[in-house]
């Protein structure tokens, strides 16, 4: 009974959240989304899902919270380092054979990962081939990756990612330190744009040799990662690489035909001619 | 096992595992063995790498099928579930998982409670929650969740844990309606 309900209400406050602000999260992943509410729930000192609705209509801040929190921004410099030493070993000698590459990180979030794309292509010679496009729908996070700020405390964590991916020399090479922050070089921001984009509401991105598109199809339910995953192929030119999360799946969608595998353990993909 | 369409989950066992658990695992489950028609989900705190060794372990002392979790992966009777190092599981609805990289809690992802919450949430009144051996409090805001839906909660007894933290935080939260040794769990497993 009550179940049936929190459905219903979790349905009203999307429809809520869609109509007043132009945000689509109906096909957010249960779970995840969940937790998030209930977050806000606990803030709002409410008891029902409902009680959000006045709240996120007439209270934009509020909203904005509940955004912020919906985008997963979670993530580090050479984050999984073993799948970056793959991308190194494997993938970048396929890239070297293109005059100019081009690369989509889809949910870039704060962009640490986008900043450790244009170090280990500068390592291997490729940067000024290359443009990468960054693309978060947080623009908070957004304002985070263009500053290419990062604190200072998280510079050994980072060193040690770097290391274990393969890294040639050392990430202090890159940045700049002071005011216990640690910040990239401008030279590696000429290579990366920063965009906002909503996977979930806007379109391709054109002919590009490496999509990125780590762990965020985990945040939507089937239906949206068979659309998303779509959509990440499309912007694929023929025999580009589509690198997944670790433990993301593409067996259970539909477009997985368009794909063959390169590497299973890091989930690494290869777009079919 | 890849047929989705067919599973009819009905109730879950969700476990919760950290400093010391790798054994108290392999104890709880060489008892239970292959005796049980309900999914199992198992939270134990690890690294990423440390996985395979434990989906092996337990897979050899049960002889049933033990997974490892990937999102949105069927969840099948008599099938265990492992969360994966780094990751979050979740019970996204009554017959699939789901994993996230949100933000650790209490220190760990994996979390307990992230993995008690979701399970309380699908399955209401038919989840069974256990905590055993460890050194935080992961896991009391979870039987807290499981107790409100109207599950049942179930504490490895703190005496005979090998680190006796977690038992005791979930057991603070007066949701405990068995604490017991291993066997005892096994044994409740068993009568589900």
């Amino acid at each position: 009974m009550t179940e049936t309900y929190q459905d219903l209400e979790l349905q009203l406050l999307l429809e809520a959240v869609k109509t007043r602000y132009g945000y689509e999260f109906t096909h957010y992943a249960r779970a995840s989304m969940m937790r998030r509410i209930r977050k806000h729930m606990r803030a709002a000192k409410t008891d029902r899902i409902s009680d959000l609705i006045p709240l996120f209509i007439h209270d934009e801040t509020a909203f904005a919270h509940f955004v912020k929190d919906m985008s997963v921004t979670v993530t580090e410099m050479f984050r999984d380092p073993d799948f970056f030493q793959a991308l190194r070993k494997n993938i970048i000698p396929l890239l070297k054979t293109f005059p100019f590459i081009k690369i989509w990180h889809a949910g870039c979030a704060t962009g640490q990962e986008a900043y450790s794309m244009a170090i280990l292509l500068d390592e291997e010679n490729l940067l000024d081939r290359c443009q990468i496009y960054a693309t978060d729908f947080n623009e908070n996070s957004l304002k985070i990756a263009r500053s290419g700020i990062y604190p200072d405390s998280e510079l050994s964590l980072y060193e040690g990612n770097y290391s274990k991916s393969g890294g040639y020399s050392s990430l202090e090479k890159y940045c700049s330190r002071g005011y216990d922050s640690i910040k990239f070089n401008g030279r590696l921001l000429e290579h990366i744009t920063f965009a906002n984009h909503n996977l979930v509401s806007d379109g391709v991105f054109g002919e590009m040799n490496l999509v990125l598109c780590r762990n965020v199809l985990i945040y939507f339910n089937s239906e949206l990662q068979d659309r998303v995953l779509k959509l990440l192929i499309d912007s694929l030119r023929s025999r580009g690489i589509l690198c997944l999360g670790r433990r993301e799946n593409i067996q259970f969608s539909q477009s997985s035909e368009q794909l063959e595998t390169i590497d299973r353990h890091q989930r690494i993909f290869r777009k079919k001619v | 096992m890849s047929d989705t369409a067919a599973s009819s989950v009905e109730r879950i066992v969700v476990v919760g595992a950290s400093a010391g658990g790798f054994s108290a695992l392999q104890t709880i489950f060489s008892q239970l063995g292959s005796e049980f028609n309900f999914p199992i989900l198992v939270c134990k705190h690890l690294g990423i790498g440390d996985e395979k060794g434990l989906v092996n372990v337990l897979a050899k002392r049960t002889g049933t099928t033990v997974l490892l979790s990937q999102d949105k992966l069927p969840m099948h009777n008599g099938c265990i579930y492992l969360a994966p190092g780094n990751y979050h599981l979740q019970v996204e609805s009554r017959n699939t998982l789901s994993l996230s990289i949100d933000d650790r809690v209490c220190h760990s992802r994996p979390a307990i409670d992230v993995l008690f919450e979701s399970a309380a949430d699908a399955f209401g009144e038919n989840v069974t929650a256990i905590v055993l051996t460890g050194a935080n409090s992961d896991g009391a805001a979870g039987v807290r969740a499981v107790k409100e839906a109207g599950g049942k909660v179930v504490v490895q007894s703190p005496g005979s844990a090998e680190v006796k933290a977690m038992p005791k935080a979930a057991i603070k939260t007066g949701c405990a309606d068995a604490i017991l040794d291993l066997a005892g769990i096994a044994d409740y497993l068993k009568q589900q």
